[in-house]
C-alpha cells in the first residue's frame, strides 16, 4: 500500500491517513486497519433512482466520492476483496446523510481513513507494516499425500488456501494397476489445478511438502511435463521447487513444514518463519510445563501486571484477530497490553490471524507470552479470581468475549 | 457418448471402454434390453441373517484377520510373503519370478516381500506404504493378512489395518530391538490397544542373524522381556501374548519346524510355529446383539471389483448384518445404494455378519458419493455426522489446545482440541480443571472440533495425532452436530 497523505497528530492520535492499494494483499491491511465508527472516505458507484411529477422512474448509476461511518466489515480472503458497509456521514448532492452505502475498496484507487477513537500504538504499527514497500516474500505451498492436495498461496501476512484437490484412490491390490493409474491421474490433476493458479512469467518458490514419496513423485511428475511439453517457462519454475517433509496432507502441518531448515534456509528472515520459530519455541515451552509459557487472555495480563514480559526475552505473541474487535473496551484493552510489554522492553510480536502459526495462537485464546521468570502460580490466582472471563477455556463461552472475532463458537449443549 | 451405437441401443447410457470391449458390450446390453427394458433392480431374498447366522455357527470355518506390526525393516513384508509361500498360499513359481526381477534392481531380498508389496512404488523403494490384504486357509481357519506399514508416514494406514483386525503380530528384529523401542515398534503397540485389540503374537524375527553367533538364545529372552515390560506398560494382559522366535528369509518356524538340531535346538522346546500359534489364538465370533444391530462398516478401500461390478467396497463390518439386495446410506454423503453382491474371503455369498471382511459391490449409486473412510451403515438407523465430540483420552505426548488430525482406522479429519476440560485420575476422579496442559501418561476429558463433518459414532474409538505422532487416544463420548 502506498500512503499518499497522512496528518495524524502524535499526541492524540487524531488526524486522517489517505492510502492506496497496490496489490490483492492490502485489502488485508484495509481489514486491519478500518474498525468500526471510522470514517472512510472512497469512491463509490451508488444507483439513483429518480421519481417524476408524473410517477415514472428513473435509475441512474453515478460515480461519486462518499464518506462513510463504518459499521461492518466483510473480508473475502479466496478473492482478497474488503466491502466495507456504514452509513453515509457527508451529504452531497446524490446521497442523503445516514443512508446506507457498502464500499467495495478497489485497487488502485484511494482511501482516506479517519479514526473515532484516535490512532492507538497498534493501529500506527498496523499502518507502518501496510506501507512497508520491501520486497515481499511469496510462495506457492503444495501440502499433499495419495489422494489429497492443498494448494495454498503464503504472504507475509496470510495463507491463502487456493483449491483443495481431493480424489478417490483405490488402494494397492494384486494383478491391478488402477491404483498406479489413479494416482497418475491425481498428479495430473493436481498439476494442472497448480498451473491454473500461478503465475509463471514470474516464477515464484514452489514448495512440494508431503508424508512419505509423494512430494518427490510428484516433483517427478512435474519435471516429466517440463520435459515433453513445449512450456519453456515450467523449466523455471523447476529450478524454484522446494520439496519437504510434512506430517499429513491438512493445512496446520503447514506449521512444520515452514519451520523445516530445508525450507527457512530458502526464505530466511520472512516474517511469518520468525513467527512459527516463536510458536514453536511456545509449544516446547508448554510441553516441558516450564512456567515460562502462558497462555489465555488473563494470564498474560496477570503476567505483564507481574512485570515478567519484559527485557531479556519476553515475548507477548497476540494474534490480530483481538484488535478487530467490536467493542471499542477490548481493543483498548489489547493495546494497552501491548503498549506496557513494549514499555517492560519485551517484544511483541502481532501475529496474523491468516497465517498458520496465528491460527495456531488463535487455539489458545489468541495470546500467549514467554516470560522472563516462571511463575508457577498465575493460573490458581486467575482460577480464583477470574472465573467469568475464562469461560472460552471451556469452549461454552461466546467467541466474542476476548474479542476474537470468526473465532469458531461452540455450542453449548452437547446431545448425544 | 460414443457414434457407433445402433439405433435400438443408443438409449441404452452405459458405455465404456473401445474397440473390441466396446463391441461386446453391446451385444449384452443388446440382450438385456430384449428381457427388460431398464435396469434390473436387486432383489432382496428377505432373509433372515441372524437366524442364518447362528445355524451356520457350529459349521463354518473358524476365521480371523490379523495386522502386522512393527518398526520399518523389521521384516514384516517378508514374513508374511514366506507364511504365504510356506502355507502353499503362494507358488514358489511367483516367488522365483519376483526373484529374478528384485535381482535386477540389486534388492534380491525382498523377493518374499513383493506378495505383499504389489505397489510399484513399494518394489522401487524396498518399504510398504499400504496395507495389504491377502487371504489364505489352513485346515481349520481362514486367515486374513493385513501387512501393515512399518515406516512412520504411513502410521495412518497402518491404523486402517489394525482397526479391521481381529489380533495382531507384533515383528521385532532380533537385531534391532532399540530403534523399534524408540520408534514404530512403541507406537504401533500403543495403536494397536488404541484400536481395540487385545491379543498378540511377538514374531521376534531375524534370529539367524543374530551376533555372534546365530540363533542366540539370549537375545530371544531378551527381546521378550523387553517387549513383554512395555506390552504390559500399554495394558496388555500376560496371558494374551505370545513368542514365537522364527526367521522370516530363512523360513525357520514360521510354518515348517526349526530342525531340532544344531543351533536351533532350543527353539522347539520354547515355543510352536508362528502359524500353530495363530491357529490356537482363534478370533471370538460377534456376540448376538452385534450381528443384529444397525449395520455399520467403514469403507477402507473403493475399488473396480471387475467388469461386471464396476464399483465395489470393501471393509470389516463393524455391527450388524447385511444381504443381497438391502438398501444401505453412505455417511457423510447420506446418498443411498443398493447391494449388488457380497464377497466374503473371496467368495461370493449371500450375507455377511458382524466382524467380517467382506466385498460388498454396490449400485444405485455414483462413486462420487464414496470415499475410503466413508461409513455405510443401516437407513433405519444411519450414523450422524458430527462436527465436535467430547472425548477422555490417554495422554501420550503433552497436549495443550491446538491442531490435530483425528483418525478413525481409514478416516482422518483435520480438527484441532478446542478445550482442555480436565484432568482424571484412574477412578475417574477430576484432578484438575481446566489445566493448561495436559501431561503425557495422564487421562484428561479434551473437546475435538472438526474442520469437516465426520461420521462418528459414539463409542467410536479415536486416535490423535500431530506433527507426525500420536498425542492421544481415547473413545467417542458425546458428540454435537454443531461445532
Amino acid at each position: 500500500m502506498r500512503l499518499i497523505k497522512q496528518n495524524i497528530e502524535q499526541k492524540d492520535g487524531s488526524g486522517t491517513a489517505t492510502l492506496l492499494p497496490e496489490e490483492p494483499e492490502d485489502m488485508w491491511h484495509a481489514y486491519n486497519l478500518i474498525r468500526p465508527n471510522d470514517l472512510l472516505r472512497a469512491s463509490a458507484v451508488r444507483k439513483i433512482i429518480q421519481e417524476s411529477g408524473s410517477g415514472s422512474r428513473s435509475v441512474d448509476r453515478v460515480h461519486t466520492t462518499l464518506t462513510i461511518r463504518v459499521t461492518k466489515l466483510d473480508f473475502d480472503p479466496q478473492a482478497s476483496q474488503l466491502h466495507v458497509s456504514g452509513r453515509v456521514a457527508e451529504e452531497n448532492k446524490h446521497v442523503k446523510l445516514g443512508s446506507y452505502h457498502t464500499l467495495d475498496l478497489e485497487l488502485q484507487r484511494n482511501f482516506t481513513l479517519e479514526k473515532n477513537e484516535g490512532w492507538d500504538s497498534v493501529a500506527i504499527d498496523t499502518l507502518k507494516e501496510s506501507i512497508n514497500q520491501d520486497a515481499k516474500a511469496q510462495l506457492w505451498a503444495v501440502v499433499m499425500q495419495e489422494g489429497l492436495a492443498n494448494i495454498c498461496l503464503i504472504t507475509d501476512h496470510q495463507t491463502i488456501l487456493r483449491q483443495r484437490v481431493e480424489t478417490s484412490l483405490p488402494k494397492k491390490r494384486a494383478g491391478s494397476s488402477d491404483h498406479d493409474k489413479s494416482v497418475q491421474r491425481f498428479y495430473q490433476t493436481t498439476y494442472d489445478s497448480l498451473l491454473r493458479q500461478i503465475d509463471l512469467s514470474d516464477p515464484k518458490p514452489l514448495l512440494l511438502a508431503s508424508p512419505g514419496f509423494t512430494a518427490s513423485s510428484f516433483q517427478q511428475f512435474i519435471k516429466t511435463q517440463a520435459a515433453s511439453g513445449a512450456n519453456k517457462q515450467l523449466q523455471q519454475l523447476l529450478q524454484k521447487i522446494i520439496v519437504a517433509h510434512s506430517a499429513s496432507a491438512h493445512l496446520h502441518s503447514l506449521s512444520e513444514v515452514l519451520a523445516s531448515p530445508a525450507v527457512t534456509s530458502k526464505l530466511s528472515d520472512t516474517k511469518f518463519a520468525r513467527e512459527t520459530q516463536l510458536m514453536d519455541r511456545f509449544f516446547e515451552l508448554m510441553r516441558n510445563d516450564d512456567a515460562r509459557a502462558w497462555y489465555g487472555p488473563k494470564e498474560c495480563e496477570a503476567a505483564v501486571e507481574r512485570a515478567a514480559v519484559g527485557k531479556g526475552g519476553g515475548v507477548l505473541l497476540i494474534s490480530n484477530a483481538l484488535f478487530r474487535s467490536q467493542e471499542i473496551k477490548t481493543r483498548q484493552r489489547w493495546v494497552k497490553l501491548v503498549d506496557e510489554v513494549k514499555e517492560q522492553g519485551g517484544e511483541v510480536r502481532v501475529l496474523s490471524s491468516m497465517h498458520e502459526s496465528g491460527k495456531r495462537l488463535e487455539g489458545l485464546g489468541g495470546i500467549a507470552a514467554i516470560l522472563t521468570y516462571p511463575i508457577e502460580d498465575l493460573g490458581d490466582e486467575i482460577e480464583e479470581n477470574g472465573e467469568e472471563d475464562d469461560a472460552w477455556m471451556n469452549g461454552d463461552g461466546n467467541g466474542h468475549m476476548n474479542g476474537i472475532e470468526g473465532r469458531r463458537e461452540y455450542d453449548e449443549d452437547i446431545d448425544i | 457418448m460414443s457414434s457407433t451405437g445402433s439405433t435400438d441401443s443408443a438409449k441404452s447410457t452405459r458405455k465404456t471402454g473401445d474397440g473390441l470391449a466396446k463391441k461386446t458390450e453391446k451385444l449384452k446390453l443388446d440382450e438385456a434390453q430384449s428381457a427388460t427394458p431398464s435396469p434390473p433392480k436387486v432383489k432382496s431374498k428377505g432373509l433372515d441373517v441372524p437366524k442364518l447366522w447362528s445355524e451356520s455357527k457350529d459349521t463354518r470355518k473358524s476365521a480371523a484377520a490379523f495386522v502386522v506390526i512393527g518398526h520399518v525393516d523389521h521384516g514384516k513384508s517378508t514374513l508374511m510373503g514366506r507364511l504365504l509361500l510356506d502355507a502353499g498360499a503362494v507358488a514358489q513359481r511367483d516367488i522365483d519370478k519376483y526373484k529374478k526381477q528384485a535381482t535386477e534392481l540389486n534388492k534380491s531380498s525382498f523377493a518374499l516381500a513383493w506378495v505383499m508389496d504389489t505397489g510399484s512404488e513399494e518394489r522401487e523403494r524396498g518399504v510398504t506404504v499400504d496395507i495389504a490384504q491377502h487371504p489364505f486357509q489352513t485346515a481349520n481357519t481362514d486367515f486374513t493378512i493385513l501387512d501393515a506399514p512399518g515406516h512412520r508416514d504411513f502410521v495412518p494406514n497402518m491404523l486402517a489395518g489394525a482397526t479391521m483386525a481381529d489380533l495382531a503380530v507384533l515383528v521385532v528384529d532380533a537385531n534391532q530391538l532399540e530403534s523399534g523401542m524408540k520408534g514404530q515398534t512403541k507406537e504401533h503397540i500403543l495403536l494397536a490397544k488404541a484400536c481395540g485389540l487385545s491379543k498378540v503374537v511377538v514374531a521376534v524375527n531375524k534370529l539367524d542373524a543374530t551376533a555372534p553367533k546365530a540363533w542366540d538364545e539370549q537375545t530371544f529372552h531378551h527381546v521378550k522381556a523387553e517387549v513383554g515390560k512395555l506390552l504390559q506398560s500399554v495394558g496388555f494382559e500376560k496371558e494374551d501374548v505370545l513368542y514365537v522366535p522364527c526367521s522370516g528369509l530363512g523360513g525357520t518356524n514360521v510354518v515348517n519346524p526349526a530342525p531340532s538340531s544344531g543351533d536351533t535346538a532350543w527353539v522347539t522346546g520354547a515355543s510352536g510355529t508362528l502359524l500353530h500359534h495363530l491357529e490356537s489364538s482363534p478370533a471370538a465370533s460377534p456376540a448376538d446383539d452385534q450381528v443384529k444391530a444397525p449395520l455399520r462398516m467403514q469403507i477402507a478401500d473403493v475399488f473396480r471389483g471387475s467388469i461386471t461390478n464396476p464399483l465395489s467396497v470393501s471393509g470389516r463390518i463393524a455391527a450388524g448384518n447385511v444381504q443381497v439386495g438391502d438398501i444401505v446410506v453412505i455417511q457423510p454423503s447420506g446418498e443411498k445404494a443398493t447391494i449388488r453382491g457380497i464377497e466374503v474371503s473371496s467368495e461370493p455369498g449371500d450375507w455377511a455378519v458382524a466382524t467380517e471382511l467382506c466385498t460388498l459391490h454396490l449400485a444405485d449409486i455414483d462413486p462420487v458419493h464414496l470415499r475410503a473412510g466413508d461409513v455405510l451403515c443401516s437407513t433405519a438407523q444411519p450414523v450422524g455426522v458430527i462436527r465436535s465430540f467430547v472425548t477422555q483420552v490417554e495422554v501420550l505426548e503433552p497436549l495443550l489446545p491446538q491442531g490435530v488430525d483425528v483418525h478413525v482406522g481409514r478416516l482422518h479429519v483435520p480438527g484441532s482440541v478446542a478445550a482442555l476440560i480436565s484432568t482424571v485420575d484412574a477412578k475417574g476422579e477430576v484432578v484438575r480443571k481446566k489445566p493448561r496442559v495436559a501431561k503425557a501418561g495422564e487421562t484428561a476429558n479434551v473437546k475435538v472440533v472438526l474442520e469437516t463433518g465426520a461420521p462418528l459414532p459414539v463409542g467410536e474409538r479415536v486416535v490423535l495425532r500431530s506433527g507426525g505422532s500420536t498425542v492421544a487416544s481415547g473413545r467417542v463420548g458425546s458428540v454435537s452436530v454443531g461445532r
